[in-house]
């Protein structure tokens, strides 16, 4: 690939689901995957899916597709059951992209989060998680922000070719529009593994059970006295002074000290911005 | 000979029985210090004094405090207090044949609350096999006093300036160092969007083990130890056999409340080979304190009643680099918008360091900083709800304080370009 051509960016979609209705949607983090790729300039944006084929998966693609890309490469298996990294593995070498943008968790089956981790393993690549704004994808590396809690952000740069996993805290998706949305054209790329070979993860996996969720039982505040007065104190007094300092008849100049003092050893006081 | 002669002091009886005389009180302290209680008569059956149990009330009634707070002295207190701390037992592991790995996300240098449960995890899992140990590792410097209390039997403190920053690769050569020499037979993750969850994910990938992950409740059933985890966006639940790499929610388990621990150091004999740098942190970006929202932000410096200059509290927001929040009355006085306002109607705020100026604190606002580490207030009242909460309280005018915290910030920063 010569260097002035535009970077590649695959962009994996799956399946979502309604959190109420439960009705096929595209997910919402790999939309803003695909958000992410469409609004940087000069990039070859190709969205590709991995699954089975069925009405339900086309109602959640169209969606993709309302949110203007034409195509979207749908890499076909056989049963549910089947591994989709290989085939996913193999398409995207021959499509010789540079960075795959995908969600951090899926909104169906088992939602573990591991995908783009065995996807970089598999394919021998860097994976960072937490993507929240691309600030360039140059030939060799990537820069971007990542999201950390709290609000705060991080620069990181990260050598091509890459995955790069897609956080909660990144713009949302554009709408979907329904005219594009049916325009757009679900390119069937069938399998290239031969046959559904069942691993001995996969055989792991039959014992597992789902159910629907139930809700968490809330933690009890244990209360762990010797005495019926300590029993009755804690179910009944208010809270005492928890032992803090309280500095009296002092300067403003050593009350701010004090608070300097504890800011700092707390590290939330930077001392470095220009302000 | 004589020290033995028990001598009847009558004058003394009858002022210890007589509570109007005015010695009574003086005298009944007196006795309460010097004599005791109980004791073990020459026949050798208990003794009690019950006249000197308790003291007269203010209404004339003898009042019986069980707590033992009432009729020690000092030194009384004080023997309790200790033996409070040495009456937890201690939990030790001579020579473990398994170890359970945590790796807490030690926000700030300190074990979270998620960290505590995923240790409580740890030991019910060390429960179900003989001399176990659990393993707690840290990276780099921490400022946790309490890892005996949470449950850390051993302690691997990993000094590589590296995996300070975001140095994914770097910390998955150590975890894997800690694997060779260890051979742990679990490693648990907080399941926490960066931290523990990332580096958990690279470790499962690596080990080549299909990790379990927002796993909330395991049970110990006959051949081995099921797990339950959330799975499909939280909707559904996933019960599977546990794996070896474990990545748990919040309030997995109870955390460990009545044991101390002994926190040995473990040591690595072999460091892990630097591995090729492909992911560079290039440090963390200047966001602007006011486009956090309240609920997540770290730092925040709240205003009250107590505030007469709002424009130098603004100013002291931004030259600290706080995010501004608001107590209801200032917010009804319309000093702040309504999104700033914390508390019960407000917002449940998370920070780890909260400023309040000039706000006394109400119930409904102290239960929305519930979940902050260290409260900071300054106030005019003394004995005041917020000064009992904070950990720093300054009585004095608000807006003195301010503007000398302002100026000596600003010196501060000064002084850093200058060096600069």
């Amino acid at each position: 690939m010569s260097l002035n051509q535009a970077p590649r960016v695959a962009v994996l979609l799956s399946v979502g689901q309604h959190p109420v209705t439960r009705r096929p949607r595209r997910a919402d983090q790999d939309a803003r995957a695909l958000e992410l790729a469409l609004n940087q300039p000069n990039t070859d944006v190709v969205p590709i899916h991995v699954g089975q084929a069925s009405s339900e998966t086309e109602v959640a693609l169209r969606s993709y597709l309302g949110m203007g890309v034409s195509q979207i490469d749908h890499l076909e298996v056989s049963t549910t059951r089947e591994d989709i990294l290989p085939s996913l593995a193999q398409h995207l070498k021959q499509l010789n992209v540079q960075v795959v943008l995908c969600g951090t968790r899926a909104e169906t089956g088992e939602g573990s989060g591991l995908v783009p981790y065995l996807l970089a393993k598999k394919l021998g690549w860097p994976i960072v998680s937490g993507l929240a704004s691309i600030e360039s994808i140059a030939s060799g590396s990537m820069t971007f922000l990542q999201a950390l809690p709290r609000g705060q952000r991080r620069r990181v740069k990260v050598s091509l070719p890459a995955v790069v996993a897609v956080d909660p805290a990144s713009p949302p998706a554009r709408q979907s529009a329904f005219g594009p949305a049916q325009r757009g054209d679900i390119q069937l790329v069938p399998s290239t593994s031969m046959d559904a070979e069942i691993t001995d993860a996969e055989s792991d996996r039959q014992v597992w059970q789902y159910q629907v969720a139930k809700k968490r039982p809330k933690r009890l505040k244990i209360i762990k006295a010797t005495s019926a007065r300590d029993r009755f104190k804690a179910a009944a007094a208010k809270a005492d002074a928890s032992g803090g300092k309280v500095l009296q008849e002092i300067s403003a100049d050593s009350a701010a000290e004090e608070i300097i003092k504890l800011l700092k050893e707390e590290g939330v006081l930077s001392t470095n911005s220009s302000s | 000979m004589s020290e033995s002669i028990l001598r009847r002091n009558p004058r003394q009886e009858w002022i210890l029985r007589n509570r109007l005389h005015p010695q009574h009180q003086a005298l009944l302290h007196q006795q309460a210090s010097s004599e005791p209680i109980e004791w073990i008569g020459p026949q050798g059956v208990k003794r009690k004094a019950p006249h000197r149990v308790g003291f007269i009330g203010p209404k004339g009634i003898r009042r019986i405090d069980r707590s033992g707070g009432q009729q020690g002295s000092a030194s009384d207190a004080s023997r309790q207090a200790a033996t409070a701390s040495m009456s937890k037992p201690l939990h030790c592991i001579e020579n473990p044949k398994h170890r359970i790995l945590v790796v807490p996300d030690m926000t700030g240098g300190r074990l979270t609350s998620q960290d505590k449960d995923l240790l409580g995890l740890a030991h019910q899992l060390a429960a179900l096999q003989d001399a176990t140990s659990v393993v707690a590792l840290i990276w780099g410097e921490h400022k946790e006093t309490q890892l005996a209390e949470a449950g850390v039997d051993e302690l691997i403190q990993v000094d590589d300036p590296q995996c300070l920053g975001f140095s994914p690769d770097q910390s998955l050569a150590w975890l894997l160092a800690v694997e060779r020499e260890y051979q742990p037979s679990y490693w648990l993750f907080p399941d926490s969007g960066l931290g523990g969850g990332d580096l958990g994910r690279r470790l499962a990938v690596e080990l080549d083990v299909h990790a379990a992950t927002g796993l909330w409740q395991i049970h110990p059933s006959g051949d081995g130890v099921q797990c339950v985890c959330r799975a499909s966006a939280s909707t559904q639940d996933l019960t599977r056999p546990l794996p070896r790499v474990v990545m748990a929610l919040a309030e997995c388990a109870e955390p460990i409340s009545d044991t101390l621990h002994a926190v040995n150091q473990l040591t690595l004999a072999a460091e892990p080979v630097q591995p090729i740098v492909r992911i560079q942190d290039l440090g963390s970006v200047a966001v602007d304190p006011a486009s956090v929202s309240l609920a997540e932000a770290e730092f925040i410096l709240s205003g009250g009643n107590g505030v007469k200059d709002w424009d130098g509290f603004h100013e002291t927001a931004r030259v600290l680099g706080a995010t501004e929040g608001a107590s209801r009355v200032a917010v009804d006085d319309g000093f702040m918008p309504r999104d700033r306002q914390v508390g019960a109607t407000g917002t449940w705020v998370t920070a780890r360091v909260y400023f309040a100026v000039g706000i006394s604190g109400a119930i409904q606002h102290l239960q929305g900083i519930q979940s902050c580490d260290k409260v900071i207030c300054i106030n005019t009242d003394p004995g005041c709800d917020m000064v009992k909460r904070s950990d720093l309280a300054v009585i004095g005018d608000a807006s003195d304080i301010l503007t000398a915290l302002r100026r000596k910030v600003s010196d501060l920063k000064q002084e850093k370009r200058h060096v600069a």
